[in-house]
């Protein structure tokens, strides 16, 4: 099965989100990235979502879940690049991503996650 | 109102979904629509779809390019032969689940839509119409 790469980035990972993903294919992002955290000891994962052209209920409860998993395992989450007609679209299905950090984009969201970081 | 264009796909497997999600997007551009309209429409499939594979067992996804007046419209209807829906009424709660779901996806699809319509009945399987008009 394909996977969607995790690169490092000093004690952060990137995720960039390239493909429509398929139910799995996000399933198993949400698996590496938890276990990237761990063997990494990694502070933060910037997830890039700027190609996607719509986040569905399955999708958005990813990121609820990856952000909620990196933050028990002392790492914080940043979600980047959001399209407006997806945020608008996220929002009138009912799903708001409460606790979910988000930035406009990549040069914005790696400030975010470093003063979130050095402010603990 | 006419029926400009019409036609079928399945939805059987998870990967359907994706096809779906990308074939609706297709109808949904030739259908006129602007992006943030094209993307809910986008988004309720997605929904309706995996509803198809996950509950139903399989389905599949008909659609009509709709023609009334000045206006066209998107027509998507999803239709399995599953177990159906006991209580659609619940169904139709936001936050209500039977599996591990966030209860959203029909209650979000009729948000998404200018029209919903859900047909269902255990023993009789399920049937969801939605439609957007530009
Ligand atoms: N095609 C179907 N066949 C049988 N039951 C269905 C079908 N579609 C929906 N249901 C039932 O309706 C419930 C609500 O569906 P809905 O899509 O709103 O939420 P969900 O799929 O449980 O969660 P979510 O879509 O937020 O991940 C489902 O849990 C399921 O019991
Ligand atoms: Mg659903």
């Amino acid at each position: 099965m394909d996977r969607i790469p995790i690169l490092r980035m000093g004690e952060f990972l990137l995720v960039t989100i390239q493909v429509d993903m398929h139910d799995q294919l996000a399933l198993a992002l949400q698996d590496d990235l938890s276990e990237r955290i761990s063997k990494t000891a990694a502070r933060g994962v910037l997830i890039d979502i700027s190609a996607l052209d719509m986040v569905d209920s399955f999708i958005g409860r990813m990121i609820g879940t990856i952000s909620a998993q990196s933050r028990i395992m002392d790492a914080h989450t940043v979600v980047v690049g959001m399209q407006p007609e997806v945020a608008i679209t996220l929002v009138e299905l009912g799903l708001t991503l409460p606790g979910v950090s988000t930035a406009l984009d990549v040069e914005r969201g790696m400030k975010l996650l470093r003063q979130r970081v050095a402010s603990e | 109102m006419n029926v400009r264009t019409h036609g079928s796909m399945p939805v059987r497997r998870e990967q359907d979904v994706v096809l779906a999600r990308q074939a609706v997007r297709k109808l949904a551009v030739d259908c006129g629509m602007r992006l943030v309209d094209q993307t809910k429409m986008v988004t309720a499939a997605s929904e309706l779809a995996r509803n198809t594979v996950v509950y139903g067992g399989g389905g599949d996804m008909d659609w009509e390019l709709l023609e009334d007046g000045a206006r066209t419209g998107l027509r998507l209807v999803f239709r399995d032969e599953g177990p159906g829906i006991a209580d659609t009424a619940l169904a139709m709660t936001d936050g209500w689940t039977s599996g591990s779901g966030l209860g959203l996806g029909l209650t979000g699809a009729r948000r998404l839509v200018s029209e919903f319509e859900l047909d269902s009945a255990p023993g009789k399987g399920t049937r969801v119409s939605i439609t957007r008009w530009t």
